[in-house]
């Protein structure tokens, strides 16, 4: 996973409130393996029209928009499905970092897996943004060692869960920290087995 | 930590998963149940890229049920994609030796209502799956959440997962609901109140005389839409109907080992002194029929509703939300719900497939015809049968409506299941997103009584007067 350190690029706007994961990725594009590559999907079906031509008036098809790697969006984005192929489309599609008041739980921690940060940034100061960026603004820098946004004359710091903090700086992933705590989880495990028999498939139960 | 000896369901659940907590915050929770389904195949090519095995393979069980399709079982998938999709889980299942309750198992349906029906949902349990609706166990008084991919795989690889300890809320609903209100008119009521991320952060336990009076399969529909308020997980704690739902279940400890295991469940309720970060309290009385007009589960009215007027919201964001709503779903300001004319209905998906919701809908359905086409997918292979067995699929098939397999059919229409664009559908299911059951389709969300309602007169509609004189 890549780490992230101090990202300085173009910002998009999208002024929409709860912008869920069906809408970062639609369901019918998520059989797809990885490799393949998810950018294309990223907002689909917001940003083409039925005939499947790119919407000139979507913000991020905009051409000041173009190379856009931080999204500025309203409460609440990316709630709804755990799908983690809303992580994948945002990254392939260029997006490091999404700024908002708000996320969905199970996007914050997918995204956070695949190095792209969900920094929150209070209501009003969002609302700051979009207008500055509607205004002409272009390049948004996002400190993560120092939690903080800059715009044009705005700073502001934002939150980030710390540990989620760590993590995106140095790139690590859970698994090999969790490996490392074999031995304890092993002993957990064997004193569970005994206490909550019922809990272990693999034991008397069922039969 | 204040009121430390004094711990809610939540709080007793967690301390008994924690392997351990750093400084930071973090615990490392032992995971009793992982579910996986078709949408698993991101997470089992992560640990093929790692080379790494499944840790305990008998806590994880697969299940068929986002691409099945839901006519012309027992032959060949047409759909070349479809049909990878649901070898490609059998594969990885067999490949690590997991159970799987594949497409041609009796007892395949959707995982949230396969997991309890057979008794793998116990109470007190640790249960994930890469699905943001397995909040839906958390009826059984179970820490249950949905994951992503990357977070499946550290399961697959370890039975184990790190979390931050979330905020403890509780819903408290008082009182008895009305004739013809069910758990889904309690469940959206609760989203109306506080919005689809007003419960992010938390770990919500539903309590009161309301919740008590669900049935077990109610309150799985009430945890099933904790997502939707944005919550980690929602619970209720365990009672005698619990341990009554459960016994003889196929999973279930079975004999003086369920009696053993009995006893521990029934200590899992909370301390009557223990403290919650945030307390909502509603009044069950004043819950009426709801349906959602919009594109958020936030945007739930009651039937007798008018619709709202942006002109008229003071905050701009809300204004605009309410704007872009009513645009795609081509709506004006103002109008009554009951005059939104549909197009088609669907009773399904893990909210509101299990045989409670079946009978609701039939309730309304007998003897009548319903104006429009629409579909009814019963949420497992054993549901199905016993609908049979009572003539629920003939009620369902005289009214003019198809009846067809188990599986999340047209909820996320993955399985090819969908609406026309702008077609408008009554759904029992949980989300009414932009395109959710098709590109350009329109969903109103609401309980199977109410879309059985809209069925029979095809416009949304109130269903207690088609209620009068039925049992």
């Amino acid at each position: 996973m890549q780490p992230f350190g101090i990202l300085a690029a173009a910002a998009c706007p999208l002024p929409l409130a709860n912008l869920d994961t069906d809408q970062l990725i639609p369901a019918r594009f998520m059989s797809r393996p990885r490799s393949a590559g998810y950018g294309d999907f990223l907002l689909h079906d917001l940003r083409r029209g039925a005939d499947g031509a790119l919407r000139p008036d979507f913000p991020l098809n905009r051409p000041e928009r173009a190379g856009a790697a931080i999204l500025v969006a309203r409460r609440n984005f990316g709630s709804g499905s755990s799908r983690e192929a809303a992580a994948y489309a945002l990254l392939d599609g260029g997006i490091r970092c999404v700024l908002a008041p708000s996320f969905g739980d199970i996007f914050a921690s997918n995204a956070v897996n695949n190095g792209l940060l969900p920094a929150r940034l209070a209501e009003e100061q969002v609302e700051t943004l979009l207008a500055w960026l509607e205004e002409g603004g272009r390049e948004v820098t996002v400190d993560l060692l120092a939690c903080s946004v800059a715009a044009g004359s705005h700073r502001w710091g934002f939150a980030i869960d710390p540990v989620w903090r760590t993590k995106l700086l140095n790139g690590w992933s859970d698994v090999d920290l969790t490996l490392s705590h074999a031995a304890e989880i092993e002993a957990f495990m064997a004193a569970d087995r005994s206490a909550r028999p019922w809990a272990w498939l693999d034991g008397a139960a069922g039969d | 930590m204040a009121g430390a000896t004094a711990r809610t369901l939540f709080d007793k659940v967690w301390d008994a998963h924690a392997i351990l907590t750093r400084e930071d915050g973090q615990s490392l929770l032992l995971i009793d149940r992982h579910f996986f389904h078709e949408g698993s195949h991101h997470a089992f090519n992560q640990l093929k890229a790692r080379g790494a095995a499944v840790a305990q393979p008998s806590q994880n069980i697969g299940v068929a049920d986002h691409y099945v399709p839901t006519r012309g079982r027992g032959g060949a998938i047409a759909d070349a994609s479809i049909g990878h999709m649901v070898r490609q889980l059998s594969e990885n299942a067999a490949r690590h030796g997991i159970r799987l309750f594949g497409l041609d198992n009796p007892d395949q349906g959707i995982v949230h209502v396969v997991g309890p029906e057979q008794g793998l949902t116990l109470p007190g349990l640790t249960i994930v799956c890469g699905d943001s609706h397995t909040s839906t166990h958390g009826a059984f008084g179970t820490i249950a959440f949905g994951i992503g991919a990357s977070e499946v795989a550290h399961v697959l690889m370890t039975q184990t997962l790190w979390q931050r300890r979330p905020g403890r809320m509780r819903v408290t609903v008082e009182g008895r609901p009305g004739p013809g209100i069910g758990a889904k008119d309690i469940a959206l009521s609760i989203i109306a109140r506080i919005g689809a991320d007003g419960a992010q952060g938390h770990a919500v336990e539903y309590a009161g005389s309301a919740i008590r009076g669900l049935s077990i399969e109610g309150r799985m529909t009430l945890c099933n839409l904790s997502i939707e308020s944005g919550a980690r997980c929602g619970m209720v704690a365990p009672d005698g109907m619990t341990l009554d739902y459960l016994r003889g279940r196929p999973f279930a400890p079975q004999g003086t080992a369920f009696d053993r295991a009995a006893e521990a469940w029934l200590a899992l309720p909370g301390d009557p002194s223990a403290t919650f970060d945030r307390e909502v309290a509603m009044d069950a009385a004043e819950i009426a029929p709801i349906v959602t007009w919009g594109v958020s589960p936030e945007d739930a009215l009651p039937i007798t509703a008018t619709l709202p007027d942006p002109e008229r919201i003071t905050d701009p964001a809300r204004a605009a939300q309410v704007r872009d709503g009513l645009d795609y779903m081509g709506l004006r300001p103002g109008q009554r719900l009951t005059e939104i004319a549909v197009d088609r209905v669907f009773i399904g998906s893990c909210t509101n497939s299990r045989i409670e919701d079946l009978r609701a809908a039939a309730a309304v359905l007998a003897g009548r015809r319903a104006r429009i086409p629409g579909l009814v997918s019963p949420g497992s292979t054993p549901v199905k049968r016993q609908a049979e067995e009572e003539g629920l699929d003939r009620i369902f098939r005289e009214a003019g409506l198809e009846w067809v397999e188990a599986g999340c059919s047209m909820c996320v229409g993955m399985n090819g299941d969908l609406l026309a664009p702008g077609e408008r559908c009554a759904s029992t299911t949980n989300r009414n997103f932009r395109g959710r059951q098709g590109k350009g389709s329109r969903t109103h969300l609401m309980s199977p009584a109410m879309a059985a309602a809209a069925a029979v007169t095809g416009h949304l509609a109130d269903v207690r007067p088609l209620l009068a004189g039925r049992a």
